[in-house]
């Protein structure tokens, strides 16, 4: 089965509504799955809850589509380096709900898995357990967390195959392959696209089965958020 | 005379023992790493999704897709290892890190931490630290002992929490404290930093706590 698409906006078409949930891979501005997100302003659809542990920067990854006041409502664990998202919060013009972030990762992990909620002891105790059910489990209270299923995960791997099974690179994984299991359809923008056979089946990050759509992105802009160097070892030291 | 941020880390890295799983946290916290003393094998978890941080690269070896919790450009070790974020937080939440070091806006004398929200200012979310604090064998929270001169030590935490009885011990400017996770709520300190007097303590610090005998 052949499932990439010529382009972002192909990849997309015919999955996009006004008021869905949609999953958006990514750590920081790392493993976002940026031509994705591009073609999702560039639809114009509005509404949208967004699950994604972060909003983007001003002007690059889910941060364009604050600037476009298509997200309706973020959850997410972090939103600290993003000033129009303070702005459009504050103004109560956009919606907000903090999870921890392991709370966050386990809530869509169980979303994929079926499972309906799970406890924790993360968030005993704080304001993230109000009007949670907490129950007892070996002498120890558990916050009840529901799993988390979206519309639509958008995700970044590495490397893909026709077959839709897909590789990630270093810490570009992050949420990724655990979103790609939880929403009717998942889409995946690849830096590498191959024919089946060439990923080795036991090098497999996420079976295909989890991806609907691919489409090839050779080579996305990738920014860093924090370059942070020592100085290079001096000759006369080698 | 008080410690440095660079003594507080530096007295903070005693508490790693060889062959410990530690996940550090932002600020001082992160300058822990530069005092694993030498023979000491550690593996520092990231919980992006990452076992096995290397130091910072040099320039122009900086990795887009290699970054720690910080967003910081980092590099591999021969030991690395990757994993997703539900992986990673499985790890934590599942008790299998030994240390996690980070810090706090307050600790209150039973061990309570808050560390992520102030009333009023623009909240920028918990990220991980929900989750270290509630699952990582032992918890060290490295800070200032007052802020602003207000008390950070306290009888109860004024500021919403982040766990609630998950401190072991506190490592400040002006002395170290350990904490009772179980039985009595009990905060006593153990050792002061060069050149603080008990008193200075005692007058800076609101909580209640013991001075375990010299």
């Amino acid at each position: 089965m052949n499932k990439s698409f010529p382009d972002a906006a192909a990849a997309l078409a015919g999955l996009l509504s006004d008021g869905m949930t949609i999953m958006a891979g990514g750590f920081g501005l790392c493993g976002i799955p940026m031509s994705l997100i591009e073609a999702i302003r560039a639809s114009g659809v509005r509404d949208l809850t967004v699950i994604s542990n972060n909003a983007g920067v001003d002007g690059h990854g889910l941060g364009i589509l604050l600037e476009t006041r298509q997200i309706r409502k973020m959850i997410s664990s972090y939103v600290g380096e993003n000033r129009l998202f303070a702005k459009q919060y504050l103004a109560g013009e956009l919606e907000l709900e903090f999870n921890p972030q392991g709370t966050l990762a386990e809530r869509i992990r169980a979303g994929g898995a079926g499972i309906p909620a799970f406890f924790t002891r993360t968030g005993v105790g704080t304001l993230v357990a109000e009007g949670k059910e907490v129950r007892s489990f070996g002498g120890l209270d558990h916050v009840m967390e529901t799993g988390l299923f979206a519309d639509l995960a958008i995700v970044h791997a590495h490397k893909a195959d026709s077959e839709g099974n897909l590789v990630f690179r270093k810490t570009a994984r992050n949420f990724n392959p655990v979103m790609a299991t939880a929403a009717r359809v998942t889409v995946a923008e690849a830096e590498h696209l191959v024919e089946a056979g060439e990923i080795d089946a036991d090098h497999v990050h996420t079976p295909g089965i989890y991806v609907q759509r691919i489409v090839h992105v050779p080579h996305p802009e990738k920014r860093i958020e924090q370059r942070t160097v020592r100085p290079a070892p001096r000759m006369e030291d080698a | 005379m008080a410690w440095t941020r660079e003594q507080m880390a530096a007295r903070a890295a005693c508490e790693i023992r060889d062959g410990f799983y530690v996940n550090l946290g932002i600020g001082i916290p992160t300058l822990v790493a530069n005092y694993i003393p030498e023979g000491v094998d550690v593996t520092l978890q990231s919980e992006n999704g990452m076992l096995g941080m290397g130091p910072f690269p040099c320039e122009g070896e900086e990795d887009a897709d290699l970054i720690n919790a910080g967003k910081q450009t980092i590099t591999e070790l021969p030991k690395t290892s990757y994993f997703s974020s539900a992986d990673s937080f499985a790890m934590i939440r599942g008790g299998h890190i030994d240390l996690s070091i980070l810090g706090a806006m307050q600790v209150s004398q039973g061990g309570d931490i808050a560390n992520w929200m102030i009333p009023g200012k623009m909240v920028k979310g918990m990220g991980g630290a929900m989750d270290l604090v509630a699952g990582v064998k032992r918890v060290v929270v490295v800070m200032e002992h007052a802020a602003r001169g207000e008390p950070k030590l306290l009888k109860s935490c004024t500021l919403p929490l982040t766990g609630q009885r998950v401190v072991d011990l506190v490592i400040t400017d002006l002395g170290v404290f350990r904490l009772a996770r179980e039985g009595a709520a009990r905060m006593t300190l153990t050792e002061l930093a060069d050149g603080v007097e008990l008193e200075e303590v005692r007058a800076r610090t609101e909580a209640s706590f013991d001075v375990q005998p010299a």
